[in-house]
């Protein structure tokens, strides 16, 4: 439990730190990859709901320091997330193939959907038609693209937790 | 444990939202930005070539058409500066002839602070940008920010060794500028259209918008960004029977998607 809390700590670090510098300057069609949501999405999947809301928390918190944003604004959305693919990887999605992009494609749209409604409630210009029509397919794109290796990585990193269950072969 | 975090998610927003610059959470965030700073730098100095590569190949594939506006600007420039030159030595003769004092105009008068840009927020509709100097290079909220093509935007938040930059192009973002070729006055917003213009006012296509840099002395109220900062170009003009003011639309002289180090300014005698 210690090690996954660390190995988590360093990979969502590391993506908070890529996406403030790196990811967040490619803007392509007005998209641009979110390393952070694909990474956290990968650890809750694997590692369940109070993983995934408490590591969404934290990294939130990283996000929004490091940027100088309202603090708790990316921890509230990242929490959600987390909580919920966590739930979603618990109950059914964690062995199926199809689940990190499913559950990528999914939190990219109610994380943007969150982020425009929070940032209209607060005040801040939000473009709608911008946000959901103009930035969002292309980073929904890249997003899914990013999901491979990162997930790939992630299973190296947190290995599926021992069910219980032993596979059994009856003989005769 | 989930609904706690969300609590507490809920609670800082509140208080961050609700307490001034100098608060509790932004002196937290503060130096919670200055510990990340290291990472930050060591993590721009590892992508910068990446980046680099992909400016380089993304310029080429608009490199003809720009070298082709470039050179009938160029032409424009080149008649532009000898009547200029002309009105200049005119200008400065008539100032001597009337003993007039200027007031601070940029760029002269003006105290400066060069910084790269270190982030980005992480959302579509926040044209923002973070630059890796803060307060402790004398950097305050409201400074405007420059490159040598133009206004850039103004300083919204700063950190110990890092700002936030609102870009003219947010949302957020007025300027009150004046058309440097006919006098009128409006406010540029967003950085795409050059509100408040009278209809009785002259703009056409072309026009170069610069700062207009007022003063109100008997309340003692200024513009935050000093005269003669260029905006743009105004690219279209219209007006119609029912609105009490023209519509006019520009294009910024900063390419803001090719950012990679800004001047923010202030006024010497202040810092």
């Amino acid at each position: 439990m210690t090690a996954d809390v660390g190995k988590a700590a360093a990979a969502l670090f590391v993506a908070a730190i890529l996406q403030v510098t790196l990811f967040s300057q490619i803007d392509l069609f007005h998209g641009s990859p979110d390393l952070v949501l694909v990474t956290l999405v990968s650890v809750a999947l694997l590692r369940g709901t109070i993983f995934g809301a408490v590591a969404g928390f934290a990294v939130g918190l990283v996000v929004d320091t490091a940027t100088l944003q309202t603090l708790g604004v990316t921890s509230l959305l990242l929490t959600i997330a987390g909580y919920w693919i966590g739930r979603y990887g618990e109950t059914t999605g964690r062995d199926r193939t199809h689940a990190p992009f499913v559950s990528v494609a999914v939190v990219t749209l109610l994380y943007s959907i969150g982020a425009l409604v929070l940032h209209y409630m607060l005040g801040d210009p939000a473009s709608a038609s911008r946000v959901l029509l103009d930035a969002f397919p292309f980073e929904l794109i890249f997003n899914l693209i990013l999901t491979l290796p990162v997930y790939a990585l992630c299973r190296r990193l947190f290995r599926p937790p021992p069910t219980g269950l032993e596979e059994v072969q009856l003989l005769g | 444990m989930t609904g706690v975090l969300v609590l507490l998610s809920i609670a800082l927003i509140t208080v961050y939202f609700r307490e001034s610059s100098g608060g509790g959470l932004h002196q937290v965030q503060s130096a919670g930005a200055t510990v990340l700073r290291p990472f930050e730098v060591a993590a721009d100095r590892v992508s910068r070539p990446f980046r680099d590569a992909y400016g380089y190949f993304a310029g080429l594939v608009h490199a003809k058409s720009e070298v082709n506006r470039l050179r009938a600007e160029n032409e424009q420039l080149r008649q532009e500066a000898s009547q200029n030159a002309f009105a200049a030595s005119e200008n400065a003769n008539l100032r001597k002839q009337l003993h007039f004092i200027n007031s601070p105009h940029y760029p002269r008068g003006f105290g400066h602070v060069t910084a790269s840009i270190i982030a980005q927020p992480p959302a579509a509709y926040e044209e923002q940008v973070l630059i890796g100097a803060g307060s402790a290079a004398g950097i305050q909220q409201f400074d405007p920010v420059v490159t040598g093509e133009g206004l850039v935007g103004t300083v919204v938040r700063v950190a110990h060794n890092q700002s936030l930059v609102a870009l003219l192009t947010d949302d957020t973002t007025s300027v009150s500028a004046v058309d440097a070729n006919t006098g009128a006055q409006g406010i540029v917003k967003a950085g795409a259209s050059f509100d408040h213009v009278g209809k009785d006012q002259q703009v056409k296509s072309g026009d170069l918008l610069v700062t207009a840099g007022w003063k109100a002395p008997g309340i003692g109220l200024s513009s935050i960004y000093p005269r003669g900062i260029p905006i743009g170009r105004v690219t279209s003009v219209g007006q119609n029977e029912v609105d009490l003011y023209k519509h006019v639309q520009l294009q910024p002289f900063v390419n803001f998607e090719t950012l990679s180090s800004l001047v923010v300014l202030f006024p010497p005698k202040t810092r």
